[in-house]
């Protein structure tokens, strides 16, 4: 096999997005600054000693380097010739791992090979995305053309969610959710974000305000019910564009609720359960009726979201109390503040905020915080990294890292319009996606405002794997878009 | 490939979606990292163990260089319980000696204590000896989350002056939030010039900066050290006080109840000052505290009441010279005035009781004698003067702010605590008990004779006589003769002179030069010094008369006053002039004349606290 195509490498480096590199290089150099704060002891050792954290990610880091380089001289046909294989042999090591790799903390997905352990799960996520460029770029492939598309999409998605969940590694598995961005992009509705949108917005309700009681039900029942109203209000008049159904429903709510609210004012108990679902069943019910005159398919959709809403809120506290494991539980508890918990669950979260808080404006300075040196937040270098840059660079710092990432993700989605090819736009999107994700996540867990999901903050936090995973991600795409004239 | 524009626009929905919650983020950490400083203070609670280095506190001397009071070091075990982790109780409980209940009920008090909270250093166990304190200390690893500090207690060369000394306490919630300085667990003065001195005594507590990790190890000082602060040792104190003549003082009073103070009239420093029963110092030091205070204030001999500047006596015959002092200056008598005294004192009815002597007598043989009838015309003559004062009302008042003056009626200042005012009653009072203009000299001639509504403490009974030996000044009576470093408080130095002119002092001075030659206290008269004198016998209503006597010497250049005052010893000669002649006598001469041996006998082993009716004898 030739890696190397002797008559593309003049005008290589010439098509490179260099804007895209530097920001690579400025993340990465900022992470190993990190790193070496975070791990930076009393004993005062070297950034180069490769017995330390710090050491070990300069090495990581020149192998990173080394990788991006030959990524970038590799044959770009190879990546959509070899995209399938790729895939299935990264899924096959997934499976491997399941039974060979040893058990760290539960988890099943380290594959140690000498000195130095290996997540394939990290790796599997640039072969996930070939697989889907791979699809996509098929010839006349439209995704809502079929409903065969969406499944040979959604399998490419869900085969590794399945195998890294085998492996008990949740976070990582959660990361491929984020593909659903490109489905979206390439076509898929835009309801069904959503609808997961809603999804999330009624879990929360119903699990945040399920102690206090209005009407006889949770408060959080009865918000979801009144925003199931709006939502068919909303779904009837900008979705059915059907004026006259919405202005019957709504005043057929105002009416029943009127009553209801008159009557619990002198003292009438209404018994919110029979009350919201006779109100809004006859309201489908209106619905359907309406179906018979003006066959429009948006009161289709309206009234199995209000019917599918219902029906998603009566299984939140089933999922909640007996899907969920107990300590994802009281993440998610200490993520919606119903619960503390400082020396358990919410240990974590509350000292990384003390140390992101501590830092104030400009922080207090590199190698300075008290916080992380002296190993308050645990899993500082990696997972909670972003603590350190919080303490010791304070607002600026935090500020300014953010910034980064948001104009990677920008330039990211940049260059996947700018793609003359459905497998390079497609690629480019899945590598958004994943950034993404990691972004909303992990910032978001550390800052208090996800539940803790234990994902990696890209090039910041210690390991090989994640650095290399990226890597991958980035110079491929850097790779395909510096083909993108080339294309005749 | 064709592109799909509709399509394409749903880059923007998803770029606003990030950035969107790139703004809910900032939003977030804006709050977080500028909202307030909460984070700033967790953290720094977090990573910093600010560790008390307590100061050596001053030590305590005598006014010869005598050392009284010093330190000695103990340790208590301290816990931040947020920092403990599961440790070895067994093992605990055997390396300190203790049972397993008694750690239990340590913990259970400890998380009941006011101010409890798990963040900072809490106290467990106070004052293990030195043999637990090492075993502890070599083990101490073992229990991550405990500590020891160092802490010091007092220590005593001499077991005496107790009143004068006090002793030192745990701070209480009130002591921490009338003084800033003060932290739980911080030791302060209770009592004696502990107490009041305790600002100079205490010193500047140290801070330790240490660095402490997520498992509450110490990882190093912080910056070095750099930022630590050194503590600043207490000053020590020279006492006014002749250890000597103190000891001395109280081994009279053993089984008396009563009171010896002596002052060095030239400069209001106290010599001695007795409280009887005294008590031993030790008995409030470390573990036994509680139980020692418990022991003393159950006491029903009150040794605790310090008698020599809280107990209010009637002053009795003691008073009569300023009496004499107040006639002359108000021109009422004069050397030559006589006043008649068959056995008494009787007009109108009323008798006052006198003893035999010669009659009609004037000022010096009526001090000399110590005369009832004498002072009783005298203070009729003045208080029922309406053609000088008005009225009775306004020549009482006159009458008082003399002895105000004099420094009776209220406190003195002495530089110790809990001082009484006694009580001198102005016109209102008794305007308030007989009606306005219902009252003259006779209603209240009692007083006269320092009896009656009359009360003093022993210390400015002392304190009279130091202004009579001085000749018409005094400075206020202090205990504190230096303080190490520093000037003592200009309101110790100065001199106080009351409003009677100073050449009718030296009169006073005679008569009770008098008095010890050939009157009421010859038994106060030494060899080779002479000593004025008064007695005192003070009826109350609590059983026999108080025995008390004031005297000073030498008569030209008086170096030390005295006044004697015994609780329930009946006549002011029996007891009063024995105690206050050999007080006297001890510190001029250092020892007891040969002749007088038998007096010091008869004290040290009378008793009379049998005639107090506190208990049945």
């Amino acid at each position: 096999m030739e890696l190397r195509n002797t008559n593309e490498s003049p005008s290589l480096f010439r098509g490179i997005d260099w804007f895209t590199v530097v920001l690579y290089l400025v993340l990465v150099c900022a992470g190993a600054l990190s790193i070496y704060a975070a791990s930076y002891d009393f004993d005062e050792a070297s950034i180069f000693s490769f017995d330390e954290f710090s050491g070990k990610q300069i090495r990581w880091i020149g192998l990173s380097f080394m990788l991006g380089f030959f990524l970038l001289v590799v044959d770009r046909r190879l990546y959509e010739t070899y995209a399938y294989p790729i895939y299935f042999g990264m899924l096959l090591l997934l499976l491997v791992t399941i039974f060979i790799a040893p058990d760290i903390k539960g988890s099943r997905s380290w594959l140690v090979l000498g000195p130095m352990s290996l997540q394939p799960a990290e790796f599997a996520k640039f072969a996930t995305a070939l697989a889907m460029a791979k699809l996509f770029s098929g010839y006349n492939f439209v995704l809502n053309a079929r409903p065969i598309n969406y499944v040979k999409a959604l399998a490419i998605i869900f085969v590794p969610i399945m195998l890294i969940l085998a492996q008990r590694e949740t976070g990582s598995a959660l990361v491929y959710l984020s593909l659903f961005f490109v489905l979206y992009r390439e076509g898929m509705s835009g309801l069904v974000l959503l609808g997961a949108f809603f999804a999330v917005v009624i879990f929360v309700l119903a699990v945040k305000f399920s102690e206090t009681m209005v009407m006889g039900i949770p408060a959080g029942e009865f918000s979801v019910f009144v925003l199931i109203m709006v939502l068919i209000v909303v779904l009837l008049m900008f979705y059915a564009h059907h004026i006259m159904a919405a202005r019957n429903v709504s005043l057929w709510f105002i009416a029943t609720g009127a009553t209801a609210g008159t009557l619990s004012m002198f003292d009438v108990n209404v018994p919110g359960l029979p009350f919201f679902l006779s109100v809004i069943g006859v309201a489908c019910g209106y619905i359907l009726f309406e179906l018979l005159r003006v066959r429009i398919r948006a009161l289709w959709v309206t009234a199995g979201v209000a019917a599918a809403s219902v029906i998603f809120l009566f299984s939140v506290n089933y999922v909640f109390l007996n899907v969920l494991e107990p300590h994802q539980q009281m993440r998610i508890k200490v993520a919606l503040g119903i619960e503390e918990d400082l020396r358990g669950a919410g240990y974590n979260v509350n000292q990384s905020k003390i140390a992101i808080g501590s830092g104030g404006f400009f922080g207090k300075g590199f190698l300075k915080g008290t916080q992380t040196k002296l190993k308050y937040v645990p899993e500082q270098h990696t997972d909670f990294i972003f603590c350190t840059i919080g303490e010791e660079q304070g607002f600026v710092g935090t500020v300014g890292v953010m910034t980064l990432f948001l104009m990677l993700i920008l330039r990211v989605i940049t260059l996947a319009e700018r793609q003359p090819t459905t497998f390079s736009r497609v690629y480019a999107y899945c590598v958004a996606g994943y950034l993404i994700f990691h972004f909303c996540i992990n910032i978001g867990m550390v800052i208090g405002l996800c539940p803790v999901i234990g994902i990696p903050l890209p090039f910041f936090s210690y390991g090989g794997s994640s650095l290399w995973g990226f890597t991958f991600l980035i110079f491929i795409l850097l790779r395909l878009d510096a083909a993108r004239r080339d294309r005749a | 490939m064709r592109k799909d524009y509709r399509l394409e626009k749903r880059k923007y929905a998803i770029g606003g979606f990030i950035v969107i919650i790139a703004l809910i983020y900032l939003v977030r950490l804006y709050n977080l990292q500028l909202g307030d400083d909460k984070y700033k203070i967790y953290a720094d609670n977090n990573a910093f163990l600010n560790k008390t280095i307590y100061p050596s506190r001053g030590l305590i001397y005598d006014r010869n260089g005598e050392l009284i009071v010093f330190n000695q070091p103990a340790y208590d075990v301290m816990m931040i319980p947020r920092d403990v982790q599961q440790f070895d109780t067994i093992d605990f409980c055997h390396t300190l000696n203790i049972t397993h209940e008694q750690l239990k009920k340590r913990f259970a008090d400890m998380r009941n204590a006011a101010g409890y909270s798990s963040y900072t250093p809490q106290k467990l166990i106070t004052h293990l000896s030195a043999q637990d304190y090492g075993r502890l200390q070599e083990k101490l690893y073992r229990f991550p989350g405990f500590f020891i500090q160092k802490r010091i207690l007092r220590q005593y060369n001499h077991k005496t002056a107790a009143n004068v000394l006090g002793n030192i306490r745990e701070v209480s919630p009130a002591d921490i939030d009338r003084d800033p300085y003060y932290q739980r667990g911080d030791y302060c003065g209770d009592l004696g010039i502990e107490k009041s001195y305790d600002e100079y005594l205490r010193g500047v507590k140290g801070v330790e900066i240490l660095i402490r990790d997520a498992h509450g190890r110490i990882q190093g000082r912080y910056d070095g050290g750099s930022r630590d602060v050194a503590p600043v040792s207490g000053r020590n104190l020279k006492l006014s006080i002749d250890l000597d003549l103190q000891q001395y003082a109280e081994s009279l009073m053993v089984n008396k109840i009563g009171a010896v103070v002596a002052i060095e009239p030239a400069t209001g420093e106290i010599l001695a000052l007795v409280s009887s029963p005294t008590y031993d110092p030790e008995m409030l030091v470390g573990r036994q505290r509680g139980e020692g205070y418990r022991k003393l204030v159950n006491d029903p001999y009150k040794p605790l009441f310090d008698r020599a500047l809280m107990g209010a006596y009637p002053p009795g015959s003691t008073f009569k010279p300023s009496q004499g002092l107040i006639l002359l200056e108000e021109n009422i008598i004069n050397l030559q005035t006589m006043y008649p005294c068959y056995h008494g004192f009787i007009s109108g009815g009323l008798r006052v009781g006198c003893h035999g002597h010669g009659s009609p007598i004037n000022l010096k043989p009526a001090l000399q004698t110590s005369c009832n009838a004498y002072f009783c015309w005298g203070f009729k003559a003045m208080v029922d003067k309406r053609s000088k004062y008005g009225s009775s009302a306004n020549a009482f008042e006159v009458w008082k702010n003399h002895l105000v003056s004099l420094g009776y009626g209220y406190k003195l200042g002495v530089d110790l605590p809990g001082e009484s005012r006694g009580f001198i009653p102005n016109a209102k009072f008794y305007d308030k008990v007989y009606g306005s203009g219902h009252w003259s000299a006779n209603t209240i001639i009692s007083v006269a004779i320092g009896q009656g509504e009359i009360l003093a403490t022993p210390l400015q009974i002392a304190n009279l006589c130091a202004t009579i030996a001085n000749r018409g000044w005094f400075i206020t009576p202090h205990v504190v003769k230096e303080i190490q470093d520093t000037v003592m408080p200009a309101e110790l130095l100065q001199k106080r002179v009351p409003t009677i002119s100073q050449h009718y002092f030296e009169d006073v001075a005679e008569g009770m030069r008098m008095a010890v030659t050939g009157g009421t206290c010859r038994m106060a008269a030494l060899p080779d010094i002479e000593v004025c004198g008064k007695t005192g016998t003070a009826q109350n209503p609590h059983g026999k008369d108080h025995s008390a006597f004031i005297g000073f010497a030498p008569y030209h250049d008086p170096k030390i006053a005295v006044c004697a005052y015994v609780e329930n010893a009946g006549f002011g000669a029996t007891f009063g002039v024995p105690v206050g002649s050999l007080v006297i006598e001890r510190y001029l001469k250092g020892k007891i004349s040969p002749e007088r041996k038998y007096l010091e006998q008869r004290m040290l082993e009378s008793n009379t606290i049998i005639y107090s009716g506190v208990k049945k004898h």
